[in-house]
Parts: structure tokens; sequence; C-alpha cells
């Protein structure tokens, strides 16, 4: 149980990476919050969990690319004065074309959720994390975002800027027993890849060293090192999840 | 009336000041209307986070982006926090 009464706030709850998060979190003893879109998931989520791990779990539809939802829901999260002592900014889109196919509104929605959003879900939540006497903070970035890809301009630039992000924050929050470090997934199976075709899925694991892709719960293993007192002494670290991925 | 609205206001400014001290680790009585931000060592970017974190934790509000720029110094704190329905 290594994050046993913890409370972790994890956001893009409902899906791959973000789901396994907060199974895995669960399992090991921490209470949710839980932040996504759809309401019905995010319901269905908690009765799962509070059933399965003996957890409280609190649920918020929030739009994190929305500042003024993601403030409702943290005026909601004060009031009741729950403090946190993990942040996972974990809601994500990929929105890929090539530079001259790439319209604005697609480099803003990149932008908007993956970067804007981690930003927004931070200011709100340090001040907990603060009032707690410290915490961890995790964001997740790609490996994608470290090495960048063909026709993947705006989804790399957004997960850059997690990076930089990261880096900064770790320093900024570092007094204050706040560490700051980031995850870079590699190829992993979950929604957001579905789509793509069999060839390119070949080409791909191809480039892989370990000669598969990863699963949502190789990165929660990693998040649940990252959240815990194990790596106490880890701040503004970039941890790559890609089983030696070549790009 | 005008006893509870001396109560209230004194409480409010003894928590305010406890605020500051809390967050500054400085003693109650160094904390004056003039003390201002970067003006002491102990009052920097670090410690005004924790102060901005004291303020809202001591009279349950939460401080916008804005405001947390413009508190400049303790007189200032309660110009702002008077926003926030907090009567001293």
């Amino acid at each position: 149980m290594l994050l046993k009464d913890k409370l972790a706030l994890i956001t893009g709850s409902t899906q791959g990476i973000g789901y396994a998060i907060a199974k895995l979190f669960a399992s090991n003893g921490s209470h949710l919050i839980l932040l996504a879109r759809n309401l019905e998931k995010l319901q269905q989520q908690k009765a799962l969990l509070e059933q399965q791990f003996n957890v409280r779990v609190h649920v918020f539809q929030t739009d994190v690319s929305n500042p003024d939802e993601v403030k409702k829901t943290f005026d909601i999260i004060t009031q009741n004065k729950l403090l946190l002592d993990v942040v996972v900014n974990n809601a994500g889109i990929m929105v890929d074309a090539p530079l001259l196919m790439l319209k604005p509104e697609m480099l803003h929605n990149n932008i908007n959720v993956n970067l804007y959003g981690s930003f927004y879900v931070t200011q709100a939540a340090v001040k907990s994390l603060i009032r707690n006497k410290g915490g961890s903070i995790i964001n997740l970035t790609s490996i994608i975002g470290k090495n960048g890809s063909a026709g993947q301009s705006a989804y790399a630039a957004s997960k850059s800027g997690v990076i930089g992000f990261t880096t900064s924050l770790s320093k900024e929050l570092a007094p204050l027993n706040i560490r700051v470090n980031a995850i870079a997934p590699g190829f992993i199976e979950t929604q957001m890849v579905a789509s793509i075709n069999e060839k390119a899925r070949e080409k791909t694991l191809a480039n892989i060293g370990m000669k598969r892709a990863g699963t949502p719960e190789d990165v929660a293993k990693v998040a649940l090192f990252l959240a815990s007192d194990l790596s106490a002494y880890v701040t503004g670290q970039v941890i790559g999840v890609d089983g030696g991925m070549i790009i | 009336m005008w006893t509870q609205f001396l109560h209230i206001s004194m409480n409010n400014t003894d928590k305010l000041a406890t605020a500051f001290a809390e967050a500054l680790t400085i003693p109650k009585e160094t904390i004056t209307e003039e003390l201002a931000y970067q003006s002491i060592p102990e009052w920097d970017s670090v410690t005004h986070m924790i102060l901005i974190s004291q303020l809202e934790d001591a009279f349950e509000i939460a401080i916008e982006t804005d405001d947390v720029i413009d508190m400049s110094s303790v007189a200032k704190a309660k110009e702002i926090l008077s926003k926030y329905n907090v009567v001293f």
C-alpha cells in the first residue's frame, strides 16, 4: 500500500493511461479525485473503484482546457477541505496533421488540452499541496515531445511544452517540498493509437527495442513510483516508458 | 452590533497577522501595514505562495490570480481581502 490514505487527483481518468493510474493508485490505498469530460463514465469508474478497493472517489465533470470549469471544480474541492497529496496531469489529445494541413483549431486543441490544461489544473491545485506541506505533481508528456515525429508537430509542441513546464516548475516548487516530474510514454496500447493501420503499427513495433507496445499499466507503475515516497528525492525528471523505442 | 463588528474585526486582524507570521516565519509583532513584498528576505516569491495558501485557509476564500499578483504589502492584503467580504 504505497499510497495508503493519500489523496490523488487525476485528469483524463476514464480511459487508457488515466484509468490505469486511477486503478493502481486505488489498489495502493489512495483516495481519488477524478476529472474527465464524460460524467457517465466517471460515475461508473467511481462505483467500481469504491467497491473494489474501499477508497473514497470524488468525480468532477471538467474540461481541463476551460479555466472557468477548472476553477469551479477546485472551488468545490477547497470548500470540502480536500487536501491533495498527488496531482496527475494526464488528460490529453492527439490531433495529427502535416504542417501545411494543420488548421489553427487543430493546433489550438492540442495546446489547449495538453499544455494549458496542465497549467490550469496545477495552478489551482498547488495551493492545496502547499497547505499539505508538500506533494507530487506528475505530468504526462510523450516520447514525441522529446524526439519529435513527422506529421505530429502540433502534438509534439504541446508535449515539449509539458517538459518545459515540468522542469521549470520542479525548480520553483522544490523549496516547498513539492516534486514535479514527467512521464514520457512511447507506443502504448490505448484508444489514442487504436486508429493506426496495421502497416504503420508493424513499422512502429520494429523501432521498439522490446518489440512490443506498452500497456497503460506499464505507465501507471511509473506514476505510482513518482507519487509515492519511493521517489522522495526525485524531481525535475522526465522518465521514458517506451520499451527502448527509437524515433 | 458595533461590539460584534469590533469582535470580527479584531479576530480578522489577528488572523491576518498570524497568517503572515507563519508564512514568512517572522514574529507577529513585526507585521505592520507597511511591510512590503521583497522588502525583507523572508517575503520572497516562495513564501508569497505559502502566504496565499495561509490566507485562503484562514479566511476560507479562493484568491484570484490578479489579487495574488497585487498583494504587495500587508495594507494591500487587507484591501484585497475586503473584496472577499473579510472585514477588518
